[in-house]
């Protein structure tokens, strides 16, 4: 049996964001952090490991610099990493995204008690859409919005959390399971971890690694094969002042629920 | 010479500092308020690896190094004193004499229990009337049959009363001055063992304060730490040690209260502009600043000696001390400490008085790294001893 | 199959996809109906709804009433519920069979669970969570104009341009960006719950409803997961930190701190968030320490932060000012706290905060109402 966990390094947003002026992100001015959700499938996978004493393999696709995150969920208690980084893979949407990922987790062989635990979505992009659609073309099951899990033999019960409640759901591996941060609160590194995670395996997929893939097509990834391109990015209207109410009646507070929802934030 | 940190040291860095701020921060006030010793942090220490940072995993420690040592200590110092002060007690003050003085079947017997913080360690030197002269020990060890028989009494011992292991040092021959005082590896569940009152402190109020008490006090002949008489020796060594984790202990105080104080001057508006815009504040957190960087290479030099050394003892090459390097760290940290968190709280002001903010908090912990594990005195006299001026 | 998404000319149609749970209708529903509507007579196509399920047929005039002139109603017993497998495969064949140029979702968290799984299975482009749609390239201009910092009277555009514009927030809110899927078709979109308008519902509109059953193929094998039970429950509210919506009480409340508090919650549990205090709350005892806010206390970025009675100290400061959007309820006009506000009522907060509360349950009940049952 062993789980791999999809990650995804991205900037950290909950701090200042910085714009370009061109309307695009400033990556290199923030900090950059294994994202959230995904923290949380890679603790799901290492207490899975403290139970069963699985292999943990932790994958992400990204430039040469997410190794470096790989080896820090290696210090945390995985096994493995593995590095899915080329040139061709570059500009990919989810859909050619979900395919390179697909074809890198078929390359390592996915076997029938396996699991595949992935952040239920990245705080960049927000999509929610790879999990799914790296089940879609490993052709298992998935479930997704898991706030509870529990394996018993070949089966996982999930609670799968939705707006007004939850679902129970029971699925057997291999699958692919997104998880929320309602499932767990993620461990440290731990110093021994630190000092071993350098001897342990970071394996690269390049191109040339998955090429012979059958779900590799050059025509299907990276910028040119991805099936959504970007028309148009641009900041919103710069924050204004702020803006005083002066009559506090009726009117007042509608005209703030308006514009509130206006903005989408309620 | 090097001064940039390695990849693990860099990566532990980011670890101690996200364990610090989620564990330790949101709790240090509160643990200090109440003077309540934080036993659920010490297990969590235990859990990451933080209770066995130098040693060999064979002893159950992380194999890790001095340096990665020093650096959990001055992270936890940045936001608590009393966690910092946890850490290097149990570490170099219980764990190290005994990894580095102990036979093999004591080393398997107790190290693993104390690296995991299955057990906790503490090392008890003082006496009523053996503080900074140590070599006046009262408490007597007493040979008989297959056990020694301690009485006295030792004072003001950190970690006392939540610790499972002692190091505690004994006269086996009264008549031989230091060369009869030995060391042993007390269990609190031997017969005649006691924990006494409880110290009030003025600060690292939640760390435990306590006296010992030993009436006839059973230890089993085969706990005697290192060779019969050599305990004074091994009491130095151990606090040279001690001292890279107290100096690192400053280190973090200091540095704790500098990022305090940058955070509130940004904020804090007096006479229509930021309290950062006056001269007088960014004169002084220049001058703390600097202060806190030079007793960081000061310690992390010390800590990274103290592993050279151990390195050249495990592999029978020569060793060379780190005694001078330990005290100049301890010596130099802990007063730049109680300096840089006293200015810390004058610019705060009136809220920096407040408990409501860390800063009091910091100056009030930070004191007592001048006194404890050989006050600044003791360590102007090793340093200039060692310089051979005496 | 003749079945190929990248043939864009035999694509036609806008689609719906109307999610029901326990044979009732989402309010989303209505709005992306309503959405489709617009985009539908635009490209001078069909809206038609997508609906699933079992013994979901009085469903379909409810659906055209608010503008859809065609339900192609997919039933039986094993789409009851929903299943990744049972649903991505009925829509995944209904799409095949009728292929239509555009497909939104709801982006609940069932919409956002079937949306990618299909996409992967059709081979197109999917845009997640869009807050804003538009075909035509003039629309779409004016929408720039208002809504971001880009010279719109500069840029070179093709007024042709037929391709479904989605647009959706990224890095939280920070930045916007508008995706095309130009090669393949359906271009999918899973749209934001709230943010379409539901148009007027049309009595009319609704008695034309023209019902085509689509054949559905589904067997034991088909699905591969078990829904054991689904649980209707409050969701747990999360503790301060991670709240979206955080409204807090200070010193304000004194007067009446049951009432203060009262109100408070109850503004609280209409935003779906939670309650904190200022340290003088927390100190007098009016609330427990977990709810502090402040240097002392928690630090919380919130989508809204709701500042009741509070003055702004630079201590509570400290643990707020990174919320998305701080809207702050105080007497005193030169309280510091409206420093940092970006809206500011000044008032009393015992009056102003249940009006508030209303104002938002009203809002929210426009869009959550006529949500309709079978029997």
């Amino acid at each position: 049996m062993k789980i791999i966990v999809c990650v995804k390094q991205v900037p950290d947003t909950s701090g200042k964001v910085a714009v370009n002026p061109d309307g695009t992100l400033n990556r290199a001015s923030m900090p950059t952090i294994t994202n959230p959700d995904d923290m949380n499938a890679v603790e799901a996978a290492l207490k899975l490991k403290d139970e069963t004493g699985c292999k943990v393999i932790v994958i992400s696709m990204g430039p040469a610099p997410a190794a470096k995150m790989l080896r820090e969920l290696i210090a945390m208690g995985a096994d493995e990493g593995v590095l899915v980084s080329g040139r061709e893979f570059g500009g990919s949407d989810t859909y050619a995204t979900s395919q390179i990922l697909a074809a890198a987790i078929h390359k390592i062989g996915l076997d029938k008690d396996d699991i595949v635990l992935c952040g239920r979505q990245a705080i960049d992009g927000d999509t929610a859409q790879v999990g799914p659609q790296i089940a879609e073309k490993l052709g298992i099951p998935q479930v997704t919005y898991c706030a509870e899990l529990k394996k018993t033999g070949g089966t996982l019960t999930v609670r799968r959390m939705l707006e007004d409640g939850y679902m129970t759901v029971k699925v057997k591996t291999p699958c692919l399971i997104t998880c929320i941060k309602e499932l767990n609160a993620p461990r440290y590194m731990s110093v021994a971890g630190i000092f071993e995670c350098n001897q342990k395996s970071v394996a690269v997929f390049d191109y040339e690694a998955l090429k012979d893939e059958p779900l590799i097509d050059a025509t299907t990834i990276g910028l040119k094969g991805s099936p959504t391109n970007i028309f148009k990015s641009f900041t919103p209207p710069p924050k204004g002042v702020g803006m005083m109410l002066e009559g506090a009646d009726k009117a007042d507070c509608e005209k703030l629920a308006g514009m509130l929802a206006a903005k989408h934030i309620i | 010479m090097d001064f940039s940190l390695s990849k693990e040291h860099e990566m532990l860095r980011e670890m101690y500092r996200a364990f610090a701020e989620n564990e330790v921060r949101p709790v240090a006030a509160e643990i200090d308020e109440q003077e309540r010793f934080p036993v659920e942090l010490v297990k969590k220490l235990g859990r990451y690896g933080m209770l066995g940072i130098p040693f060999p995993k064979k002893y159950g420690g992380a194999g890790g190094d001095m340096l990665a040592y020093a650096m959990c200590v001055e992270e936890m110092g940045k936001v608590c004193g009393t966690t910092a002060v946890i850490v290097s007690a149990h570490t170099s003050l219980c764990c190290a004499p005994i990894y580095e003085n102990g036979t093999e079947a004591q080393k398997e017997k107790y190290l693993p229990k104390l690296c995991s913080g299955e057990w906790i360690g503490a090392f008890g030197l003082t006496e009523p009337d053996a503080g900074t002269d140590a070599s006046g020990q009262q408490t007597t060890a007493v040979l008989e049959g297959d056990h020694y028989v301690l009485n006295g009494t030792k004072i003001f011992i950190t970690n006392a009363g939540y610790a499972d292991v002692y190091i505690i040092f004994a006269m086996t021959d009264k008549s031989k001055g230091t060369r009869g005082i030995s060391a042993f590896i007390v269990e609190k569940v031997f017969p005649g063992f006691s924990v006494g009152k409880e110290e009030r402190k003025m600060g690292i109020r939640a760390s435990s304060t306590r006296e010992l008490i030993f009436d006839n006090c059973v230890v089993p002949k085969e706990n005697l730490l290192g060779k019969d008489g050599r305990g004074f020796s091994i009491a130095m060594k151990t606090l040279d040690g001690g001292r890279i984790g107290i100096g690192a202990q400053a280190l973090g105080l200091g540095e704790g209260a500098v990022e305090e104080t940058i955070k509130y001057v940004k904020e804090r508006k007096q006479f229509g502009k930021r309290i950062s815009e006056f001269q007088n504040t960014q004169f002084q957190l220049a001058d703390m600043h600097t202060r806190m960087k030079a007793a960081q290479y000061l310690v992390y030099a010390a800590a990274m000696k103290k592993q050279a050394h151990m390195d050249a003892e495990a592999c029978g090459g020569k060793a060379e001390g780190y005694s001078i390097d330990a005290s100049m760290a301890k010596l130099f940290a802990s007063e730049a400490a109680s300096d840089v968190t006293r200015r810390a709280v004058q610019l705060f002001g009136g809220y920096g008085y407040m408990r409501e903010y860390p800063v009091e908090r910091l100056m009030r912990d930070a004191k007592i790294t001048e006194i404890y594990e050989g006050t600044s005195e003791v360590q102007r006299m090793v340093i200039s001893a060692n310089l051979g001026v005496n | 199959m003749s079945y190929n998404s990248m043939d864009i000319g035999a694509f036609k149609d806008v689609w719906v996809f109307c999610e029901q749970r326990e044979g009732k209708l989402m309010p989303t529903d209505f709005e992306l109906i309503s959405e489709g509507r617009k985009l539908a007579d635009e490209l001078g196509v069909q809206l038609c709804g997508l609906l699933l399920g079992d013994g979901v047929e009085c469903l379909c005039r409810e659906l055209a009433g608010y503008g859809a002139d065609k339900i192609i109603l997919c039933e039986h017993p094993k789409l009851a519920t929903y299943t990744t497998d049972a649903y991505a495969k009925v829509v995944c064949d209904a799409i095949r069979e009728y292929k239509p140029e555009v497909f939104l979702i709801g982006a609940s968290t069932i919409g956002r669970d079937l949306g990618p799984r299909c996409a992967a299975r059709l081979h197109t482009g999917l845009c997640a969570d869009c807050t804003h749609l538009d075909v035509g390239v003039g629309k779409y201009l004016e929408f720039l104009r208002e809504n971001s910092t880009l010279d719109v009277a500069g840029m070179a555009v093709d007024e042709n341009d037929r391709n479904l514009k989605m647009t959706r927030p990224a890095f939280g809110g920070h930045l916007m960006a508008s995706i095309i899927c130009p090669r393949f078709r359906p271009a999918m979109a899973t749209v934001r719950p709230g943010v379409m308008r539901k148009a007027p519902f049309c009595e009319e509109k609704a008695d034309a409803v023209e019902i085509v059953r689509a054949k559905v193929e589904l067997s034991d094998a088909d699905i591969q997961t078990e829904v054991v039970e689904v649980v209707k429950a409050a969701r747990k509210i999360v503790d301060l930190v991670g709240a979206e919506y955080v409204v807090s009480v200070g010193r304000g409340i004194g007067k009446n701190t049951e009432l203060g508090l009262r109100l408070a919650e109850e503004l609280a549990a209409e935003l779906g968030g939670v309650v904190g205090g200022s340290r003088a709350v927390i100190d007098s005892g009016w609330l427990s320490a977990d709810h502090q806010v402040g240097q002392t206390g928690k630090t919380v970025h919130p989508k809204v932060y709701v500042a009741l009675g509070i003055s702004g100290a630079i201590q509570h400061k400290a643990g707020m000012q990174d919320s998305e959007c701080v809207i702050a309820v105080n007497k005193n006009p030169n309280a510091p706290i409206f420093e940092i506000a970006d809206y500011g009522i000044c008032g009393d907060l015992f009056k102003v905060t249940p009006m508030l509360t209303e104002a938002i349950r009203k809002l929210r009940g426009e869009k959550a109402r006529t949500v309709l049952a079978c029997d």
